[in-house]
């Protein structure tokens, strides 16, 4: 179940999986996919995981659009683990890539991971952020506007889940890629964008929860 | 080899007669086994033919002696100093663990000593270093002391193939294996590679008896509080005792009801492995001086130092194991020949009854142990990368090298080349990473592909993972380190929370950059601590003599009185369990169905059958509420009754249900990180580089989840799911419980049953419930929801304005800054006022 809100004027939706749904405009934004991640920490030398993330992950982008059906649809940022990891797709993800886009504009909004330009083999335009009626950018800058890049989560009944971080000036996404960490929503990176509001935490339901200086005081809660 | 002169007169001169153990091991030829109690002049005996030999040093390393505990080799050091003085031999003795400085590491392995002490996890290092030939090139003896530990887990495995790594590096080597009583020394001679086992006399039979109490053991419960007054008088008798109790969350509540006791204030110290190392030390080093009456301990003290002035064990609880109660009654034997002293208080009703059984077994020197499995594959697999760290090897000399291993003689071909797949390549189905192999071959030889590789791969050595814990500290800068807690625990914790630590009953009062601070809190009653116990199951031998027991009244007269009046009434209201009968019960009791299995499978097999038995009660419509696994039986709570547990116990059905259980259990992916970790997939925590501002890092669980949806053959989750089934699910026996009992008895009662009664006190009940995590998420967000005072209307318009955030058109309408002003400074940045964990609502 989706949790609908207004931000910046227009109303969103926060949908289960971490993406985001404009549904006036039936547009479709997901951050930080990482894409490539676990070739690049083999490239580096590092540890060779499970070589699935690409797969998991655009499984599940491809059932968001299934539900959505967007007529557009924003990668955030961090897009890609970083330029090389782009260049480095195989071709049938390349394909399977353009094949989700076809029939919709597909924006590639540029992050810290991967400033470049995606390599010509992949669908969709390269922006450094886009201004169409709401900012989209991948780290958060002078407000309001729409961003990726931290992967806030937050503790609900024992369990890290990954939220979207909404406050009066910055909504954040949460990270959409399959191998991707989370920054608590109390860290002080996160609690200085958003020192107050609520955090919608992903799941087979989308929860809102107060955090920040709203959260009840755990003292009082317990009494 | 024998005793030379100058070593005879050492000996006479310190009014000793070598043992014929010492002398023994000194003739052997080739490898040896020297299997001796505590006191025996183990240690010596290991170190004599290298002795004998250094009177002319060869230069160069000579002997390697691995222990499994750092503070062993720093004590070694010290005890071989005296008889190295006194003999005016000329031999430079250095230890080498996790501790020694990196000047010093670095200088040995240019210039090693002739003697240097290690753990499996500094030699594995040190094998995987180029210059490993030239260090050990000239090895003569290897000295593998408390073999028998090593031998539980999987850094015995890691030794063994190292030591297979030696013997290719020094063919000629000998190796001398030091061990405690064990069940069955030929499988730990042969788990050493082969050798010539070497007795030492057993001593005399130790002096060991049930504690007689004024009051009987209660009816349930484990904690064994009832005994405190007999136990601070045997403490006032004794020279020195050490309290052995089985978890560490006991030990800190019966540390805190004998000092509430202790009016004589009898020196008595508490010793576990949650306790921060300085405070650990503390304890070593007062009771090493004879500064100590007591200390409570739990395993941490089964292994080490050899306190010479304790003359009296404590065993509180049931010893659940008769080699582990054998071991720890020898550490009371500070007099070779001198008989052990121990006691034991057995913790409720159930647990007299395995007491008994066990003292029985001590007396009949009948010890139990499982036999060991192979040698397990994510081991290997580190083996592999840290043998490509030393350089290039060819395949088919380090297959032969690794079959030499006991423990995996039986390796076949295809599991060794899994391995060495996983290594190089990772192994996947999808072969993504032919550009960046981690290995590479290249002229019939496999070597690290980038040689910066090395680097982690030896950050990531051993096969010890500790749970992920937090630090306890005292609040403010620089308060003491108290200890440390799991994280699950951690995660329960609320301010105001109090719970016992390090002796002390403190208050939780929050977290701060993963350090659980707390405030001293001592005369409020501590919360239950429920931080890491050793779940240690009853072995499946101490069950059966149990079951043996409680079936055959005519050998009940060793039983205390009330004992034997409770199984009788058993006997009479219902039936008894015996050997080749699985006895169950149904009856109703405080309005529901019960169904108690007298198992006696261990709490770990029972827990998975209790897991097992409720899922297929509930696709049969009988509605479990909920179970309670022990060591001894299950008890099941439902709607409706279970009327034929035959269908619920049958042996395909379980299994199957065991597979679609097992998948998607926190047990599994507990062992995943673990078995993943080991193999090399990824990092450990090191301490000090887990900080919460770091979005890189990401649970193993994603992993595991991945690899199980998109290649499920994965190497890594075949060896994890072989470890679960051995380890918490221990499926093995709940197999071993039905092929004992096969006969199935099941009685109809009209009331609860006396053996069933005690179950009815006991902790740690299952709820089963539909309902799942995200039932209980929903409830906590909406709570917290609520309690802001926030009600999220149906209209999406109006939830910004109802948190306070202004309805996001016209901008801010409390008294919110933006970034730009906190970043000015103008007002102070606030930092969250809650900590980083939500604790569960309860």
């Amino acid at each position: 179940m989706n949790f609908s809100f207004r931000f910046d004027g227009v109303v969103l939706e926060a949908r289960p999986s971490g993406a985001l749904f404009w549904p006036d405009r039936r547009w479709l934004i997901v951050a930080d996919l990482h894409l490539g991640k676990s070739e690049r920490m083999a490239r580096r030398g590092g540890a060779l995981l499970p070589p699935y993330e690409v797969a998991a992950t655009l499984d599940r982008l491809q059932a968001e659009i299934a539900a959505t059906a967007p007529d557009c649809v924003v990668s955030l940022g961090d897009g890609f683990d970083d330029d090389a990891a782009a260049s480095a797709l195989p071709d049938a993800v390349c394909a399977r890539l353009a094949a989700m886009a076809e029939g919709r504009r597909w924006l590639w909004v540029s992050g810290n991971h991967d400033p470049g330009v995606p390599c010509a083999r992949l669908p969709g335009e390269a922006w450094d952020e886009v201004r169409e009626g709401l900012v989209l950018r991948h780290e958060a800058g002078q407000g309001p506007d729409v961003s990726g890049h931290f992967h806030p989560c937050v503790r609900l009944a024992g369990e890290r889940r990954s939220c979207f971080l909404i406050g009066a000036e910055h909504l954040i996404l949460p990270a959409f890629g399959a191998y991707t960490g989370g920054l608590s929503c109390d860290d002080p990176a996160l609690t200085d964008l958003v020192p107050e509001g609520i955090a919608v935490a992903c799941g087979t339901r989308a929860l809102p929860l107060p955090v920040g200086r709203i959260a009840p005081r755990l003292s009082r809660r317990r009494a | 080899m024998n005793l030379p002169p100058e070593f005879q007169d050492w000996f006479a001169r310190q009014g000793w007669q070598p043992h014929p153990h010492q002398i023994a091991l000194l003739e052997a030829k080739g490898d040896s086994l020297l299997i001796a109690p505590t006191g025996g002049g183990k240690t010596l005996a290991g170190f004599l033919p290298s002795l004998v030999d250094l009177r002319d040093p060869p230069g160069g390393l000579h002997t390697l002696y691995v222990s499994p505990l750092k503070a062993l080799t720093a004590d070694i050091a010290r005890n071989l100093a005296r008889p190295v003085a006194d003999l005016g031999l000329t031999v430079r003795i250095e230890d080498r663990t996790g501790d020694t400085k990196g000047s010093q590491r670095a200088r040995q392995r240019v210039d090693p000593p002739d003697i240097l002490l290690t753990t499996p996890e500094s030699l594995a290092l040190m094998l995987s270093y180029e210059q490993a030939p030239a260090i050990f090139g000239g090895l003569r003896r290897v000295v593998l002391d408390e073999l028998h530990a090593l031998a539980e887990n999987k850094r015995g495995d890691q030794l063994m193939l190292c030591l297979a790594r030696l013997k290719s590096l020094a063919p000629g080597l000998s190796v001398a294996g030091l061990s405690a009583t064990v069940e069955n020394p030929a499988a730990l001679a042969d788990f050493m590679g082969g050798g010539q086992i070497i007795h030492a006399d057993p001593g005399p039979d130790p002096d060991i008896a049930m504690l007689p109490t004024a009051r009987p053991a209660p009816w349930a419960g484990g904690n064994g509080h009832y005994a405190v007054p007999e136990v601070l008088e045997q403490i006032r008798q004794a020279n020195t005792t050490i309290v052995f109790i089985n978890t560490r969350a006991q030990a800190e509540l019966y540390f805190q009801q004998l000092w509430a006791a202790n009016e004589e204030n009898l020196p008595i110290g508490l010793h576990h492995g949650s306790l921060a190392r300085e405070a650990r030390q503390k304890v070593e080093a007062a009771m090493a001086a004879g500064d100590l009456r007591a200390v409570v301990a739990t395993g941490s003290l089964d292994l080490g130092i050899d306190w010479g002035s304790v003359d009296l064990v404590i065993q509180v609880g049931a010893p659940k194991n008769v080699k582990r109660l054998v071991q720890r009654i020898g550490r009371a034997n500070h007099r070779y020949n001198a008989p052990s002293r121990a006691r034991i208080v057995p913790a409720n009703r159930f647990e007299v009854i395995e007491c008994v059984a066990a003292l029985q077994a001590v007396a009949e020197r009948d010890l139990d142990g499982d036999p060991r499995g192979p040698g397990p594959l994510d081991v290997l697999c580190q083996h592999i990368l840290l043998t490509a760290c030393a350089g290039p090897f060819d395949p088919d000399s380090l297959f032969r090298e690794v079959r030499a291993v006991g423990p995996y003689r039986h390796l076949t071909r295809e599991d060794f080349d899994a391995c060495l797949d996983f290594a190089a390549t990772g192994g996947y189905a999808l072969r993504a990473y032919d550009r960046w192999q981690r290995l590479m071959l290249r002229d019939g030889l496999w070597r690290l592909r980038d040689p910066r590789a090395a680097r982690n791969i030896r950050m990531n050595i051993g096969t010890i993972i500790d749970p992920e814990t937090l630090k306890v500290r005292f609040k403010g800068r620089g308060g003491p380190l108290l200890g440390e807690v799991e994280e699950g625990f951690a995660a329960t914790l609320a301010p105001g929370d109090t719970f016992l630590i390090g002796g002390q009953t403190v208050r939780y009062e929050g977290l701060r950059e993963l350090v659980l601070e707390v405030t001293p809190n001592p005369h409020k009653e501590p919360r239950i601590a429920t931080f890491n116990g050793l779940k240690l199951a009853t072995s499946t031998q101490l069950s059966h003599r149990v079951q043996a027991l409680i079936g055959d009244p005519d050998r009940w007269d060793i039983l205390p009185k009330d004992s034997r009046d409770w199984l009788a009434l058993q006997a009479e209201q219902s039936a008894l369990p015996a050997p080749g009968t699985l006895l169950s019960e149904s009856f109703r009791y405080d309005g529901r169905w019960h169904f108690a299995l007298y198992g006696l499978a261990g709490r770990n097999a029972l827990q998975t059958l209790g897991l097992l038995m409720t899922r297929t009660m509930e696709v049969a419509g009988l509605g479990p509420l909920g179970f309670l696994a022990t060591d001894y039986a299950l008890l099941i709570w439902s709607v409706d009754p279970v009327t034929d547990p035959a269908p619920l116990l049958d042996r395909a059905a379980l299994r199957e249900g065991l597979g679609d259980w097992l998948a998607s259990n926190a047990v599994m992916k507990r062992s995943f990180r673990n078995v993943a970790i080991i193999a090399g997939l990824i990092q450990r925590n090191m301490p000090g580089s887990r900080s919460t501002g770091k979005q890189a890092t990401f649970s193993s669980d994603i992993l595991y989840d991945t690899l199980r949806r998109y290649d499920p053959d994965h190497l890594l989750l075949r060896i994890t799911a072989d470890e679960a089934q051995r380890g918490l699910v221990d499926f093995g026996r709940i197999e071993d419980m039905l092929d004992y009992s096969p006969d199935l008895k099941h009685v109809m009662l009209d009331r609860i049953s006396p053996l069933a009664a005690p179950l009815m006190l006991e902790m740690g009940r299952v709820r089963i419930d539909g309902q799942g995590r995200m039932r209980l998420a929903e409830a906590e967000a909406a709570a917290l929801m609520a309690e802001a005072g926030i009600d999220l209307g149906p209209e999406p318009t109006e939830v910004a304005r109802l948190a306070g955030l202004g309805d996001g058109v016209n901008r801010p309408a409390t008294g919110l800054r933006d970034r730009k002003s906190s970043r000015t400074g103008d007002i102070p940045p606030r930092r969250a006022p809650r900590p980083a964990t939500v604790p569960r609502a309860r």
